[in-house]
């Protein structure tokens, strides 16, 4: 175990899969410039490039490389710049295998920090996480640990699909014990960050850190949370919710993204479908407010889900009853 | 570099896979009449085009890709494709290509080097430069044809990709097919340098890669400069931009209705649009299939026996496509379900 930043874990997991497969290809903008870049000096031009500002081609060439055998993680830096090549991440890239009859196959990663709270203003800060997790055939990853972040990012090389990767930019420097050597985090399959029997938290990214300080504060209370991180979102482990909210009966969900553009309604739907004898009061959602993030440090604040506004929301479906 | 020229027997077999094509796009469009119902959605023929794929495609080798568009019927033909599963996939069927899933837009055939297929226009421009990039990486001389229409040069795709192509000397080939009309739009009403009387083919210059234009009527020529453009990047030089002039001798597409209207070709865009019949007549005039063997007669390749006889080899093998296409069941219900994720 190392103490890495969560950038670093997310380069460790890249190098891990690049050292072992001369197939894995890892290239965007405004890297690999020189001859000492890490990635450059261990794997040569052939398979690090730079590439001029052109998202549809970035992502469109890693789906032509990916259909001829190999296996690219392009560097896109924030998530805003795949909406300049949306066609290409959602109609091109997770369509091919498909309209083939399963000929081929697209293993690609699409990197791409997300959430930039931090005075970046209305087109940098983003949580468009939602917009990937339903369109078939893409596999959608949104780490909050250093460790998964490795993990996970090693399981996406590795995968035979396209992969959107969302690394939360709030959480870059966070440090984290980080497995040395090979380490893989299962897709599909939800980590409990907090174990309690009061009521039941899910949520991804930055969300996380703030759903278990909200916990942390209403332990002191007798309030036990169980908060639930699903680490990857496509494919999304219902199970461990349900299972969660059967001993609960509360379901409290947190989300970056503005009401109609969350996960947390998805999995609003599929507990109040497959879940609702467990339930003992309506689902709450703690998400951000309808708006375009604002420049403005307290409307920036405002507008996002913070540990008051988790804990509210905890306090409520503690309340109510059905 | 120049291209040594197709000998007799090469000449053949590239007539023999001009009328290959035509004669199973005459069967599409036929079905439509003959078999209504059994072709759904939108479906793209390759007539006129014929001279402009084969030529190009006459190079291929094992280990070379090729991506298209939508309008993709004829180059699987060329590469070996079993025009039975081809047509049993623009059914809908079973026995289809693609297992049925992707229909006339979407024709794949990996094994035999035809990657896949785009129907969003200028799209599968970068895919053809990421196998380029993976064949530049196996350093075997592989290379990638990318084929797209006029329209697409308008496209961000195309600009983004021959920068990088380019920037990258990728071994691609971008075979424009330029059948002056993007839909209902002619290329001086969407295309600067065509307004400007300049040929498409410049657009080449911006980005520091050869830009040339060839007759797509002419399976010769085609041969000659999408050939020399190959060897150039089998050799390391570098993408090339080919224009190639041709002419769609159907509609864009078959009318676009909700159900219960029957599906069928209207007439091109150049008389239903423009009023301008003649210039439909000339382009039919020099249809490149009847013009080839016209070549070929004279200069003593093929007689007309012989011709005649190849003609009713082609129609023969795509009759044969569409009698087992319509036997072909329809897939399981299942498997609409299958090969979402690898």
């Amino acid at each position: 175990m190392a103490q890495l930043p969560f950038i670093a874990a997310i380069d460790a997991g890249i190098h891990q899969e690049m050292k072992r497969d001369p197939k894995v290809l890892y290239f965007g903008q405004n890297m690999a410039t020189t001859e000492n870049h890490e990635f450059v000096a261990a794997y040569g031009h052939d398979r690090v490039r730079v590439t001029p500002i052109s998202e549809t081609a970035e992502i469109g060439i890693a789906i032509g490389a990916a259909m001829a055998g190999l296996r690219p993680v392009v560097e896109l830096y924030m998530a805003e710049f795949m909406l300049v090549a949306m066609d290409q991440v959602c109609n091109e890239a997770p369509r091919f295998r498909y309209m083939s009859g399963g000929q081929v196959k697209v293993p690609l990663v699409l990197k791409a920090g997300f959430g930039f709270a931090c005075g970046w203003a209305g087109q940098h800060t983003g949580s468009l996480t939602a917009l990937f997790m339903g369109v078939p055939g893409l596999k959608v990853v949104v780490p909050s640990t250093a460790a998964d972040a490795k993990g996970l990012m090693a399981t996406a090389i590795r995968d035979d699909n396209p992969v959107v990767y969302l690394h939360h930019y709030l959480l870059t420097l966070e440090p984290g014990e980080v497995p040395d050597g090979e380490h893989l985090v299962p897709f599909g399959k939800a980590e409990i960050r907090r174990s309690g029997g009061d009521v039941t938290i899910v949520a991804t990214g930055w969300m996380v850190p703030r759903s278990l300080g909200a916990a942390e504060k209403l332990a002191k209370e007798g309030i036990q949370a169980e908060v639930i991180d699903p680490r990857t979102v496509a494919p999304l482990d219902l199970e461990t919710i349900l299972k969660s909210v059967a001993k609960t009966g509360r379901l409290v969900l947190v989300d970056q993204a503005p009401r109609h553009a969350t996960v947390s309604g998805i999995i609003a739907g599929e507990v109040a479908e497959h879940g609702f004898s467990s339930l003992k009061a309506p689902i709450v959602q703690v998400t951000a407010r309808n708006a375009t993030v604002p420049y403005s440090e307290p409307l920036e604040a405002y507008v996002i889900p913070d540990e008051e506004r988790i804990i509210a929301g905890v306090r409520s479906v503690l309340k109510s009853r059905r | 570099m120049s291209v040594q020229a197709p000998n007799a027997e090469r000449q053949i077999w590239i007539y023999t896979q001009m009328l290959r094509i035509r004669e199973f796009e005459e069967r599409v469009k036929r079905s439509f009449t003959e078999h209504p119902g059994v072709i759904r959605g939108h479906t793209h023929l390759a007539d006129g085009a014929e001279a402009s794929i084969v030529g190009s495609l006459s190079h291929f080798r094992p280990g070379d890709a090729a991506l298209a568009t939508y309008r993709c019927h004829g180059y699987p033909l060329v590469l070996g494709s079993d025009p039975k599963a081809m047509m049993a996939e623009i059914y809908g069927r079973a026995d289809g290509l693609c297992k049925g899933l992707g229909g006339s837009m979407h024709l794949t055939d990996v094994k035999r080097g035809f990657l896949g297929t785009s129907g969003i226009v200028g799209a599968g421009i970068p895919h053809a430069a990421g196998a380029a990039w993976a064949a530049q990486i196996r350093k075997k001389g592989e290379v990638v044809l990318s084929f797209f229409g006029d329209g697409a040069s308008k496209q961000g795709a195309f600009h983004e990709t021959l920068n990088i192509a380019s920037l990258w000397k990728l071994p691609v080939i971008f075979v424009m097919e330029n059948n002056g009309y993007n839909v209902v739009t002619t290329t001086a009403q969407e295309d600067a340098n065509a307004a400007a009387g300049e040929p498409l083919a410049i657009k080449a210059k911006a980005y520091s890669m050869p830009g040339v234009t060839v007759d797509g009527f002419d399976p010769l020529a085609v041969f000659a400069t999408v050939g020399a453009a190959i060897e150039r990047a089998r050799a390391g030089g570098g993408p090339t931009l080919v224009e190639s002039k041709v002419y769609r001798l159907s509609a864009h597409g078959n009318i676009i209705a909700p159900p219960g209207v029957p599906l069928h070709y209207p007439e091109h865009e150049a008389i239903t649009v423009f009023g301008k019949r003649e210039e439909y007549e000339a382009a039919l005039r020099g249809d490149p299939v009847p013009r080839f063997r016209g070549v070929l007669v004279k200069s003593s390749v093929l007689n007309s026996g012989k011709a005649d006889e190849i003609a009713a080899q082609a129609a023969a093998e795509m009759q044969a496509a569409v009698d087992f296409a319509l036997k072909s069941p329809f897939p399981r219900l299942e498997s609409a379900l299958e090969n979402v994720y690898a």
